[in-house]
């Protein structure tokens, strides 16, 4: 099956499937955030004069909780751009 | 786009990466604009109410003192100078990528530099507050001492979040801007202003707001409020 194939189109391969599972941290980050923005809703339809406070709040929380999601995403343009594995 | 400068000495060339010309323009806009701007401050009458640039500085620098006064407290408003160069700085340099340079952020070692220096000055600023070794007691073994290790881990990954956040998300950006262009040539000219409005100006300001945020948040943890002298 793997005949045929340099060892160096065989780490090429093996790096574009690692770098798609590492952007596959997203899900977890877009889950927080769908929550967190759920969880605004219900603040501001409780409590519409805070509404300018509840937003803020809501993107912090959010962009931290996207560094997760930007992890996996730099290991993966590592994985392809600097090719670390690739000697 | 891409500046590169090359000269040579002797027998040696000697090559000028983009991010620091791209960084050194950035500092350049800024101190013009700032200059034009002291000035515009210096002329303005204080009597009358303020206009046009000045109005839009007073609203700035208040905005600035504003936040800095709500988050870290009222004893800690002599950090907002610095916290206001960050922010400057690092709108201008994110938005770079609007007039199609490369913005200097979306080297990782721009934002290394300034999560580090940031976080040198942390820690300064934290042993000169209470102490190194209360400073050492609270951080290393805080409210639960046998979780000593996370703890640690806790504070090396600090500056790691802090310069990898902001460039992830500046790079991904120039990467997929960057892949449009090249691939989809002229036809790209209807989607390209709505990508750039978001990857360059939304992705930009929040993480300059979760930058200069998240150095707030910390530097306030490190410090105590300073006693008030006892008065009879």
């Amino acid at each position: 099956m793997f005949e045929g194939i340099s060892s160096q189109a065989y780490v090429y391969g093996m790096s574009a499937i690692a770098a798609s599972i590492a952007v596959f941290t997203g899900f977890g980050a877009a889950i927080g955030q769908g929550l967190a923005a759920g969880k605004a809703v219900e603040a501001v339809g409780r409590q519409p004069e805070a509404k300018g406070d509840i937003i803020q709040t809501m993107i912090l929380g959010q962009a931290v909780a996207e560094t997760t999601g930007i992890y996996g995403l730099v290991v993966a343009i590592i994985l392809l751009i600097v090719q670390p594995f690739n000697l | 786009m891409e500046i590169i400068a090359e000269f040579s000495i002797g027998q040696n060339t000697f090559v000028i990466h983009p991010t620091v010309i791209n960084s050194m323009l950035v500092v350049a806009g800024l101190c013009i604009f700032l200059i034009i701007a002291g000035n515009q401050v210096k002329k303005a009458d204080p009597s009358q109410p303020s206009r046009g640039l000045v109005l839009f500085l007073e609203l700035l620098v208040g905005g600035l003192n504003g936040a800095v006064k709500a988050i870290m407290g009222a004893h800690n408003v002599s950090f907002a100078p610095f916290i206001g160069t960050l922010a400057l700085y690092l709108i201008t340099a994110n938005l770079l990528g609007l007039i199609g340079l490369m913005p200097p952020t979306s080297d990782y070692n721009v934002t290394l530099a300034l999560a580090l220096f940031t976080c040198v000055m942390m820690y300064y600023q934290g042993i000169k507050s209470q102490g190194a070794i209360t400073l050492f007691k609270s951080t290393v073994f805080g409210d639960f001492p046998f979780l000593f290790a996370l703890n640690i881990i806790g504070e090396l990954a600090k500056p790691i979040s802090l310069s990898v956040r902001l460039f992830g998300n500046i790079l991904s950006g120039t990467i997929i801007l960057g892949l449009i262009y090249e691939g989809a040539g002229w036809l790209s000219i209807p989607f390209t202003p709505w990508l750039h409005g978001y990857f360059d100006v939304f992705s930009g300001l929040i993480q300059t707001l979760i930058f200069a945020m998240l150095t707030m948040i910390w530097t306030e943890g490190m410090t105590v409020e300073p006693k008030a002298p006892a008065t009879n």
